[in-house]
């Protein structure tokens, strides 16, 4: 588990990290969202004792970073900057971590076989591709056999492999009942292993919740209709009580799944239609707008700042200069 | 955090890096090699010596010559010792590991020291000998009064510089920012103030010159310098003490 409180880090006048608090929780992935320069990396030094906080606290099952015996068999982690000695071999690099935190030489070439570096496991590093160097940091978290685990941008650099492979890693670690951490700028990412989803931008919290309800706060459906027979089909729609909104292109949007009931009327009235269909807004729109919002309120902070919630149906656009970064997708 | 796992691992970064082993051959080659041919060529210019110069030959000190180059290895083992763990980012690595910082820093000097005082002593050793068999008529022997003492401290001295880089690298970090500092320091700075007269006093309380006292038998004629072999040691090993205490104080402070 862990735990910050009020987390805070500030260069000079610039605020990387704002009064963060939330819990990592064993027995799951905890999915650490946030766009480039939010400050995951920020947190996760500081997780580490690394990079100090200017205020605030974190703890690892109650205890500060420096006050773990032999710290690699608590927590493992994965950094997002290259953290080894080019001139180095794979081997020796873990050895010497193995050797500081009292693990038993045999589990180097163990995890060594674990990310599939065994076969240069005698090899420079300087010569590692990015996908290998992703794969040695992952080696060096699993080291001490650790009950946390924390990976920050782990599919960075790899392959479709690769990335398969570190998925099921991580699900099969928070299965075994640890806690898995992981950073990433990808919501997609995110939702196809995280269980729990952490959002921060601009260095502060902005959602700390399941996945489940983040997919179905976030997710909006609607129906996108094309007709040659704009007209007749607005007042047909109109006239059942249902809005619609035009969203360009020769396009109309209703909010919801009526895809059924607006087949039916269209059909009644011999309206014909090119498109009905059904859709979902992604959850990639839905964290973009989160942390859109996030940035338009630093930008212009004389405004109010919009709230959390998608505009209500059939609110009209606002015009052109005005438009929330992110909000392309209403129209897409 | 035991302190001997922490020097366990510390041991194997050292012996892992290519700069280790580079770093102190072209020490031990340097100081050998142009103590020998500086013993050599002294021996030759014997007889054209002057009166004075030749009350003050000192056949310990000669063979030692190399060392003003040889030292400049040291320093260089000593700088990228510290500072690689920072241009690699294996900084980050080895602070997960050990978050005790002060545990960190001391134990990687403790190796890199007990190293270079291994190397330094069999250097010196080897100089001594080999220097010696250049002097020929003129050499002196292990057992003269002062020489095992030069020897032995020719030794610590080219410990003592290796430290003193350590501190300073873990008090600047960068490797080039270390060396650009520490080189024209040893190789330029310290020798045009400990000859110039205005500064000649003060350049005698300069790292390297106090502590070259050390491997002098035969004090130059009308020598006044205030302390003697041991003192002028003392005085270099005071600034490396003082180099250690700000590498630690920058490390402890500073995020990684």
């Amino acid at each position: 588990m862990i735990e910050l409180e009020g987390l805070t880090k500030r260069y000079g006048e610039k605020v990387a990290v704002n009064n963060l608090t939330f819990t990592v929780r064993p027995g799951m992935v905890t999915g650490f969202l946030g766009p480039n320069g939010a400050g995951k990396s920020t947190t996760m030094r500081m997780i580490l004792g690394l990079d100090r906080p200017t205020a605030g606290d974190v703890r690892i099952d109650g205890k500060h970073y420096d006050q773990l015996k032999d710290p690699l068999t608590y927590i493992g982690a994965l950094l997002e900057a290259k953290a080894w000695h080019g001139g180095r071999s794979a081997y020796n690099h873990l050895l010497c971590l193995a050797q500081s935190n009292g693990i038993p030489k045999r589990r180097v070439a163990e995890v060594l076989e674990t990310v599939g570096l065994t076969a240069v496991a005698r090899k420079k590093t300087k010569g590692f591709s990015m996908g290998m160097g992703q794969r040695l940091g992952i080696a060096g978290a699993l080291l001490g056999d650790p009950r946390i685990l924390m990976f920050d941008e782990p599919v960075n650099g790899l392959d479709p492999e690769g990335i398969h492979w570190i998925r099921n890693l991580m699900k099969s670690l928070a299965a075994q009942g640890r806690t898995v951490f992981v950073s990433s700028h990808l919501m997609s990412e995110m939702a196809l292993t995280a269980d729990h989803l952490v959002v921060i931008g601009q260095g502060r919290l902005l959602a700390d919740t399941t996945m489940a309800d983040f997919i179905e706060r976030n997710s909006r459906s609607y129906v996108r209709i094309r007709t040659p027979q704009r007209e007749r089909l607005l007042d047909v729609l109109h006239t059942a009580g249902i809005t619609a909104v035009e969203t360009g292109n020769g396009t109309l949007e209703v909010d919801g799944g009526k895809a059924e009931q607006i087949g039916e009327l269209a059909a009644r009235h011999g309206v014909v239609l090119h498109e009905l269909s059904p859709q979902q807004a992604s959850l990639e729109e839905a964290f973009m707008q989160l942390t859109a919002e996030s940035v338009e309120y630093h930008a212009h902070s004389a405004a109010p700042p919009p709230g959390p919630q998608a505009p209500p149906p059939g609110q009209q656009a606002p015009p052109p200069g005005q438009q929330q970064w992110g909000e392309g997708w209403r129209r897409s | 955090m035991a302190a001997t796992q922490v020097i366990r691992s510390e041991w194997t970064k050292i012996r892992s890096v290519a700069s280790t082993v580079w770093t102190l051959s072209l020490a031990v080659v340097v100081t050998i090699a142009l103590g020998m041919l500086i013993s050599g060529l002294s021996a030759n210019e014997f007889d054209n010596m002057s009166e004075r110069d030749r009350l003050s030959f000192d056949p310990t000190f000669i063979s030692f010559a190399g060392m003003s180059l040889g030292q400049l290895a040291m320093i260089v083992f000593g700088v990228l010792v510290v500072s690689n763990e920072y241009s690699t980012g294996m900084i980050r690595s080895s602070l997960a590991a050990v978050p005790q910082r002060g545990t960190f820093l001391f134990s990687k000097i403790a190796v890199a020291t007990g190293l270079a005082l291994v190397v330094g002593l069999a250097t010196s050793f080897v100089a001594f000998f080999l220097g010696q068999a250049m002097l020929g008529e003129h050499r002196a022997a292990l057992g003269d009064p002062g020489v095992l003492r030069a020897v032995i401290g020719g030794g610590l001295y080219m410990t003592l510089i290796a430290v003193f880089s350590m501190g300073v690298a873990a008090m600047l970090r960068s490797p080039m920012l270390s060396l650009g500092i520490l080189m024209p320091f040893f190789f330029l700075i310290s020798n045009i103030l400990g000859n110039v007269s205005a500064t000649e006093k003060l350049g005698r309380y300069l790292p390297d010159q106090a502590g070259s006292k050390i491997m002098q038998v035969v004090a130059p004629v009308g020598d006044d310098t205030p302390y003697g072999p041991w003192g002028g040691l003392g005085i270099m090993a005071l600034w490396v003490l003082a180099a250690l205490a700000g590498g630690y104080a920058t490390l402890r402070k500073r995020d990684a």
